[in-house]
């Protein structure tokens, strides 16, 4: 070695401040693997007996039936997935040209009060919302909303069937607006944050307002936007109040979005203090566990989708 | 102040600019020459850039940004009530400091992102071919049109955002320090781009390297802030004349180069 001994490492961290500041940052790091990896291991052990009594089967079985012990979550993932799709649908749509709006064309007047109003949305507490829901959108879904959809749509199966108020959509609709504040919120930032000199490119060259917004600052920020509603879908999947109060509470699949349902959540939420033999607990946490993996694969599947974007446009 | 006759595309009459209540630029009266290239020069803060960001209107778009006095184009005032602005940019394209693509489009994309409306395919790919010709980019482009520009040089970017320009049948070419980012290789690229393109446009260049202004104006002006920071024009003229024998004193002390 070169290296004169004046500058030999004597060991990693020297100072007890050094290695302090090191034990925090590492044991809380390590502290959220391990949080992650306890809850999967607590979740599989409680719904172990549920597991070895129903078998892969649980995932595919309408049958929710506490009488007769006899669980199968399929009409739950379904209310779940749809309600979760309904709202990001929705949200997304909203979401994104409100953001669209605020960044580039509402007014320094308009465009501050508007945003801290939005991301006050966010902070509103979803039983709120839920009670909001139950006694305010379920009868106007079933007065107002629901029969319009029908007399325009009716002849497709999705908008068939009795109007409940509660169902489906209902619950759907809920879920959008209280995911609507986070894509807006965010997507508003990443514009934001796109460089103005590629704004001027466009417009420079005798592009209108709404064309530089749409054809080049929207798709500039797109992996951004698509974060937003990521994170959207993931607090929409795992909402339990809110939805509880307006989905109907029925474990049945239906085509119509006008029908009740049942989403994972709330069936937990719903029924754990009624779960009198450990089998029906098992099953509740059984569901828990699947609600968990789903979150967990639209989380990986969309950090896959960013993944693959940013590589396509790397140098 | 040196005014050139009548008669041309681009003019301005007493011409002020405002960020808010700060005056940027006062009283620019300057006439620019048809199918040529004049360079405006002067120190940092002079206001150059404000001058040529007011011949296409994009000042306004800055936040609370102001205008006064006329400027002219084929005399007619731009600044008049019922003119649209986005109309006068597709005749006056401008190229910006920083190579600014649009990262999500590909080469061909971005080359006929301004260009008129309405074209089919072909119509499409003729004026993609054209833009990217004349801005010397063609041969080294054309087997990866699809692509995405991130992947050329900095110059290479610079002359696609050139032909993006001219794709959009301007008639004016506003360049804003062009060749500011990149390398001196691609910078002789762009300047010999300059001279061919003066051909079939009029181009006002805002430069702050007084050589390249000599290598590639034929007028050139040369504008300072007075004492309150306010940018005005001093004198424009023959680059040769301005060069050897400007008239104003100022102008001599800039090119020598005792300050700025």
């Amino acid at each position: 070695m070169t290296v004169g001994p004046q500058f030999r490492r004597v060991a990693r961290f020297v100072s007890p401040a050094d290695r302090g500041f090191a034990a925090v940052v590492y044991g809380g790091s390590i502290l959220f693997a391990l949080l992650i990896i306890g809850l999967f291991v607590e979740l599989v052990l409680g719904s172990w007996p549920s597991i070895i009594a129903f078998g892969p089967s649980f995932i595919w079985k309408s049958s929710w039936d506490p009488i007769t012990s006899n669980f199968g979550a399929l009409p739950m993932i379904f209310g779940t997935v749809m309600t979760s799709l309904i709202a990001i649908v929705l949200a997304a749509f909203i979401g994104i040209m409100a953001a669209v709006f605020l960044a580039d064309f509402a007014p320094q007047w308009l465009g501050q009060p508007l945003s801290f109003l939005i991301e006050l949305l966010a902070a509103v507490p979803s039983v709120v919302y839920g009670l909001w829901g139950l006694f305010v959108l379920a009868p106007f879904m079933r007065t107002t909303i629901g029969p319009a959809l029908q007399h325009v749509l009716g002849w497709v199966p999705l908008f068939s069937g009795p109007i409940y108020g509660v169902g489906l959509l209902t619950g759907g609709i809920i879920l959008a607006l209280m995911i609507v504040p986070t894509v807006t919120a965010i997507s508003r930032d990443v514009l934001v944050a796109i460089p103005r000199d590629l704004r001027e490119a466009s417009m420079a060259l005798g592009s209108t307002k709404w064309e530089t917004a749409i054809r080049v600052v929207l798709p500039a920020a797109r992996v951004g936007v698509f974060g937003a509603c990521v994170l959207a879908l993931g607090r929409a999947l795992g909402e339990t109040i809110a939805v509880t109060m307006v989905i109907g509470n029925r474990p049945e699949i239906s085509a119509s979005l006008f029908a009740p349902s049942y989403t994972l959540a709330s069936v937990i939420a719903n029924e754990f203090t009624e779960a009198t033999t450990s089998i029906y607990t098992s099953a509740l946490i059984e569901l828990g566990l699947i609600l968990f993996l789903v979150s967990m694969a639209v989380n990986a599947l969309a950090r896959f989708m960013i993944w693959s974007v940013r590589g396509s446009e790397r140098v | 102040m040196t005014a050139v006759a009548g008669g041309e595309l681009l003019a301005t009459q007493d011409l002020g600019a405002y960020y808010g209540t700060r005056q940027a630029i006062a009283e620019v009266t300057i006439a620019f020459r048809r199918k040529a290239v004049t360079a405006l020069i002067g120190p940092s803060g002079c206001g150059k850039t404000t001058l040529l960001r007011c011949f296409n209107r994009i000042h306004e778009i800055s936040f609370d940004a102001r205008v006064e006095g006329s400027v002219f184009l084929d005399g007619h005032d731009i600044y008049a009530n019922d003119v649209d602005p986005m109309a006068i940019r597709r005749r006056i394209g401008m190229v910006f400091q920083r190579p600014n693509p649009f990262p999500t489009l590909s080469i061909f994309d971005n080359t006929i992102a301004c260009a008129p409306k309405g074209l089919n395919y072909q119509g499409k790919m003729e004026a993609a071919e054209r833009a990217l010709r004349s801005a010397a980019l063609w041969d080294e482009v054309k087997d990866k049109l699809r692509t995405s520009p991130l992947r050329l040089s900095g110059g290479q970017q610079q002359r696609l955002c050139i032909a993006r320009a001219v794709a959009a049948h301007p008639e004016v070419l506003l360049m804003d320090e062009p060749t500011a980012s990149l390398d001196p290789i691609a910078t002789a690229v762009i300047e010999e781009l300059m001279a061919s393109l003066c051909k079939e446009f009029t181009i006002v260049a805002v430069t702050h390297n007084m050589q390249q202004a000599a290598r590639v104006s034929s007028v050139t002006a040369f504008m300072l802030a007075d004492e309150t920071g306010v940018g005005r024009l001093i004198e424009a003229d023959a680059t040769s004349k301005l060069f050897t024998k400007p008239s104003d004193r100022r102008t001599e002390d800039y090119i020598s180069g005792r300050f700025g």
